[in-house]
């Protein structure tokens, strides 16, 4: 039996990351987890220069979810290449970075500085909903998807993932444009843009009024989009949002993706994505599942 | 850094003022490890509260393997907290945050300490009077500290607590809101009318508590040593959601801001913008 999966010619050794933003750079789980029993870190988003994100309160409790409004704060890629990339090379485990940008141009900024960089692969984040300028508007026009996942590739010395945004009418359209674009792996879903209100101070609970929805209460919604998107492409799948337990990851693979990332629930699990790969591998013994793969529906 | 995620027991719980209670949990590893003035992050039982509840550690007792936490029912969350009786279990991980001394590091010698705790800001002002007692015992064998006994100010809005287990620890002065007990007004009043002449504060309190305690440290030149609050969602330094603006650019973010929970939650006055 095995459980290591391949994504444009990388080699896993298990389905499960940690979801960009939710595991910084792994320093801060190191002392907790094995780092070298996940399939891949992803890291937090990093931009061009520095970004110092938004005010607080930055995260809030919903029912069985969260909103954060973070900002994508992030020490920039200078930094990031200098200390994040050494301390995850220490360990047997991929490195996929997580990148953001306002424009196009800071994208391909941080994708040409990351080509010389022992990084396994790149995840494109265009759907962040926090940053007002940037993400949001790539991430919800199918032509300027395309267009960038293009100019990107173009640069790329590393496999490309897209990270698609759930805010969207249509999301097989915008999984459809960056595989036309010329990506290799997609990933989704990004979180749902939400809102808290206090009704006691009668004020917004995060200062930037929305932010993005996480946790169980997206689950059934990512695996939807998931599916759609498994059925309207042909390259390989990233499933996220509101994995906690094995079966949560399960319901992803059945979908169709080829790997899966676990995020929220690592803040209140901190070994959340190592208990899923060991599920994962329990569930296939017990269905007689040879590979990661072959985890698929029963056809109707 | 060291850091436990454990399935803690209740040892036992009491009601020690209205709305606040007072909870031992059996932590082994944690209590080995905590300082004065870290915390930990208590979550709840109820699987759709996801995010921790950050509590202070009031104090520990490392041999018992023990920890004590001081809280207000506030929401939700501690809600459920009070309802947990002795044997009930519940998950905690910690110790976090980089606590009082480690933050200060060690008084100087003869230094004049005052300790203010506003409200639900008092148990880690506990946790501190007891180690910086335990180090001013430790002096005559040359490993502790040499000072006064401290100064301690606690602030109330009415009912008061933990009063009574400060006084072990250091001279004891009190602020209600309401004037029931000691000096109506804030801790700033009782400060002035006690004229207590500090050479370094340790607070822990509501923001505008604090910030009345930055100006009046910056005004008399006095190093101030603050506890602050945010919202958190891992605890531990991964998710940047709990920041604190600062006046120079950090090291970590490499921008102005420092994370309340891996970075303090003890940062000195002047650093932060409050
Ligand atoms: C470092 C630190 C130490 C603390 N120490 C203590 C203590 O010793 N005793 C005590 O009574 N309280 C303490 N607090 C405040 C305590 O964390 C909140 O009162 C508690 O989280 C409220 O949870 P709830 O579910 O009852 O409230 P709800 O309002 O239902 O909580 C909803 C969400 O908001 C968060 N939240 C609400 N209020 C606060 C707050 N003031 N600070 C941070 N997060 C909050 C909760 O954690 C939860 O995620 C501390 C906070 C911090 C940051
Ligand atoms: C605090 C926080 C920060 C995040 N930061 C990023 C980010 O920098 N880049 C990104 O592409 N996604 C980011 N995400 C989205 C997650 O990677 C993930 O897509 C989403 O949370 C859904 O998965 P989950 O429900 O398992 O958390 C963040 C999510 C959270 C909760
Ligand atoms: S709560 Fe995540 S960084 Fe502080």
């Amino acid at each position: 039996m095995k459980l290591d999966v391949e994504l444009a010619g990388v080699r896993l050794k298990n389905p499960v990351m940690t979801a960009s933003g939710t595991f910084g750079s792994g320093m801060e789980y190191a002392g907790m987890i094995d780092l070298n029993r996940l399939g891949a870190v992803v890291t937090k988003g990093v931009s061009s220069v520095p970004w110092a994100g938004n005010p607080v309160p930055r995260v809030a409790e919903t029912a069985s979810g969260m909103l954060n409004a973070i900002g994508l704060q992030n020490p920039g890629i200078d930094v990031f290449c200098g200390r994040d990339i050494p301390f995850l090379r220490q360990y047997d485990t991929k490195i996929i970075v997580n990148v953001c940008g306002h424009t196009e141009d800071e994208y391909l900024e941080v994708v040409e500085r990351l080509a010389d960089e022992p990084v396994d692969m790149l995840e494109i984040n265009i759907s962040c909903p926090n940053v007002k300028e940037g993400g949001i508007a790539f991430g919800t026009d199918p032509m300027a998807v395309e267009r960038i996942t293009a100019a990107i590739k173009k640069k790329a010395r590393q496999p490309v993932i897209m990270k698609l945004s759930p805010n969207v009418t249509d999301i097989t359209q915008i999984a459809k444009a960056a595989e036309a674009g010329g990506a290799d792996v997609l990933s989704l879903i990004n979180t749902l843009t939400g809102m808290k209100i206090d009704i006691e101070r009668r004020r917004f609970v995060l200062a930037n009024r929305t932010g993005g929805l996480s946790g169980p209460a997206i689950h059934p919604v990512a695996v939807r989009m998931v599916y759609q998107v498994t059925h309207a492409v042909k390259i390989p799948v990233i499933g996220m949002g509101g994995i906690v337990t094995a079966e949560d990851a399960i319901e992803f693979l059945l979908a169709g993706a080829a790997a899966v990332s676990v995020g929220t629930a690592t803040f209140r699990h901190p070994d959340a994505a190592i208990r899923v790969a060991d599920g994962i591998e329990e569930y296939m013994e017990r269905h007689g599942i040879e590979s990661v793969s072959q985890i698929r529906l029963e056809e109707e | 850094m060291d850091r436990y995620m454990e399935k803690a027991a209740v040892r036992s719980q009491t009601r020690i003022a209205d709305g606040i209670f007072s909870l031992w949990l059996e932590t082994p590893k944690i209590a080995s490890l905590a300082a004065a003035g870290q915390f930990v992050n208590v979550y709840c039982n109820e699987q759709s509260r996801l995010l921790p509840r950050p509590i202070s550690i009031c104090e520990t007792d490392a041999d018992g393997g023990l920890i004590r936490l001081v809280y207000r029912v506030a929401g939700k969350g501690t809600a459920e907290f009070s309802k947990l009786g002795t044997g009930d279990t519940i998950d905690v991980l910690g110790p976090l945050g980089n606590g009082f001394i480690a933050a200060s590091g060690i008084p100087e010698e003869g230094a004049r300490l005052m300790l203010i705790g506003g409200g639900i800001g008092i148990p880690p002002m506990l946790g501190l009077a007891a180690s910086l007692f335990s180090m001013r015992a430790e002096s005559s064998t040359g490993s502790g500290i040499k000072s006064p006994r401290p100064d301690i100010v606690l602030g109330y809005r009415d009912e008061v607590f933990l009063d009574d287990d400060m006084a072990v620890f250091g001279d004891v002065y009190i602020a209600t809101e309401d004037g029931s007990k000691g000096t109506k007004g804030t801790v700033l009043d009782a400060i002035k009318e006690n004229a207590i002449r500090p050479d370094i504060i340790y607070a822990c309190g509501p923001s505008p508590m604090l910030r009345a305690i930055k100006e009046y440290a910056v005004k008399h030149g006095i190093k101030a040593w603050l506890s602050l609050e945010e919202r958190m969602a891992c605890g531990v330094g991964a998710c940047l959601g709990c920041v604190v603006r600062t006046e120079r650019t950090d090291e970590h973010s490499n921008v102005r801001n420092r994370r309340v929970c891996a970075d303090g939650p003890v940062f000195e006055a002047t650093e932060v913008i409050i």
